[in-house]
């Protein structure tokens, strides 16, 4: 090889090595501004999860939709994951049908409050038959009947930093998890109080869980306790966004 | 570079056909990072079926309804599908970003069709069956193999390309809820999720019995020298052989 022609193939290579990581940081930077980098972005995994995160974030909008079916392809069977929670307060308002159960919806919003289950009752419903997967490979399609989370969320007041709603449920084993404001204020996102037209049963969740229907079934938190909007996942556990990326699975569940 | 190899009865043929690389780097590149994303996908791919070993067909199905496969596996429930989905959605973007830098390469440089599409005189049921006879009686390849695909290897791999992976990746897609929001028609042609899940299992069968032949094949034709073809893209005569 001739020098010149090394010369020239060192500068190439050089300006494309530049190119690349300036490309890099714009995006990177880019991206973070438009909400596409995940919680769980950090190390070797972390790049999977955000690449998934920011190409499903691009390709779906607030209209597209989880497919919906007929009746007749409601699940005979719908089998659950885990147990109810043990904690006294939840076996209690268990014990009391709900009765005392509120919903505490905090954070950044403008007019914090607690809801009771009629309350959400109260509230317009909507219903859905929707297919829910879990991440083991299982799945059901279920009727699930709630308050629209965008339905609390404005009556609450969402304030215009907000980034996620964090959703908790009971117990000090609690799992608890975060959506981001796309998938919060998806029209699809409920509050589900019931379920193939019965109240929602204590394996599935009761009184409240969530339903996510474009995310897997690990998303939909149930047994829920309380709501808190905010702009940062530094404040909650490892700040990973959720309790699933402690046990080594994704904070996203659209896969 | 061109003398170490010396191949007899080709020789006329060799010197020109040497000087050019039995595999272009791309195609080299490619076929390794393939081979690892390929590898690291199989054993994830193990880790989160071990969730559920248990196939269904149609849109939904689980403990209580009927299966169409129990595979003899134990149930691992919150055992390895977590970090074994985190290392198969990695290794899916390097297979599919790898994938498509390898087609684009394919295309533009005419591999495909100068190496890989058979010629019409191939395609015959007489030359077909000549090499599946070969292949089944497991004969060592011969040394013009060493520039060449024969129609049996073109159809092979020209499956695994075009008909394989795509699905593979298709029916992975398909189990998406997020991207199936989008493009409904990804599940609902294949008859619903948990039947996308059932053929993803059965593509990747298929795809590992390509692996074990080719691997086996490879070991057939000598596989220092053809690993180390497709490492430096050089062929270097079979002394051992010759």
């Amino acid at each position: 090889m001739s020098k010149v022609s090394s010369r020239r193939k060192l500068i190439t290579t050089g300006l494309a090595t530049a190119a690349g990581a300036s490309g890099l940081a714009v995006a990177a930077r880019l991206a973070d501004r438009y909400g596409l980098i995940p919680p769980d972005h950090g190390g070797i995994y972390g790049v999977g999860q955000t690449l998934t995160y920011a190409s499903q974030r691009i390709l779906t909008s607030h209209h597209s939709m989880a497919r919906e079916f007929n009746r007749g392809d409601i699940s005979k069977v719908c089998p659950v994951n885990g147990d109810p929670p043990e904690d006294e307060t939840y076996q209690r308002l268990l014990a009391g049908g709900f009765t005392d159960w509120r919903l505490k919806v905090e954070g950044l919003v403008a007019r914090p409050s607690s809801f009771s289950l009629d309350d959400l009752k109260r509230f317009p419903s909507r219903s859905h038959i929707t297919h829910q997967a879990c991440e083991e490979g299982w799945s059901f399609i279920a009727e699930c009947t709630g308050v629209p989370l965008s339905y609390v969320l404005n009556l609450v007041g969402v304030l215009p930093q907000a980034k996620y709603v964090f959703f908790f449920s009971f117990g000090p084993k609690q799992k608890w998890g975060s959506l981001d404001m796309s998938d919060a204020w998806h029209p699809q996102t409920l509050l589900a109080y019931g379920m193939n037209g019965q109240e929602l049963s204590t394996p599935h969740g009761a009184p409240v869980r969530v339903r996510v229907p474009r995310q897997l079934g690990f998303k939909s938190i149930k047994y829920l306790s309380r709501i808190i909007v905010t702009d940062t996942v530094k404040n909650f556990g490892k700040g990973l966004g959720s309790s699933s990326p402690e046990h080594g699975f994704s904070w996203y569940g659209g896969i | 570079m061109a003398a170490s190899a010396y191949v007899p009865g080709l020789a006329s043929r060799t010197s020109d056909i040497l000087d050019t690389p039995r595999h272009s780097a791309a195609l080299r590149i490619t076929h390794w990072i393939n081979t690892l994303s390929f590898f690291a996908l199989l054993v994830s791919g193990f880790a989160i079926l071990l969730a559920h070993p248990r196939f269904y067909w149609g849109e939904a199905g689980g403990m209580g309804t009927p299966s169409i496969l129990d595979l003899p596996l134990p149930f691992m429930k919150g055992g390895p599908s977590g970090w074994g989905r985190n290392l198969h959605f990695l290794s899916a973007w390097v297979c599919i970003l790898n994938g498509l830098l390898y087609a684009l390469s394919g295309i533009l440089s005419q591999h495909f069709r100068k190496q890989l599409l058979p010629g019409k005189a191939d395609l015959t049921w007489g030359s077909i069956s000549r090499e599946v006879s070969n292949h089944l009686r497991f004969k060592r390849p011969g040394v013009e193999t060493s520039f060449a695909y024969n129609p049996l290897q073109r159809l092979t791999y020209l499956v695994v390309i075009f008909v394989l992976f795509p699905l593979v990746i298709w029916t992975g897609f398909a189990m998406s809820p997020a991207i199936v929001s989008v493009f409904p028609a990804l599940v609902t042609v294949l008859g619903g999720q948990e039947s996308a899940r059932t053929v993803h299992f059965f593509v990747a069968d298929f795809l590992v019995l390509f692996l074990v032949v080719h691997i086996i094949m490879v070991c057939l034709a000598g596989f220092k020298s053809r690993v180390r073809t497709m490492i430096t893209g050089q062929i270097t005569a079979r002394k051992d052989r010759t």
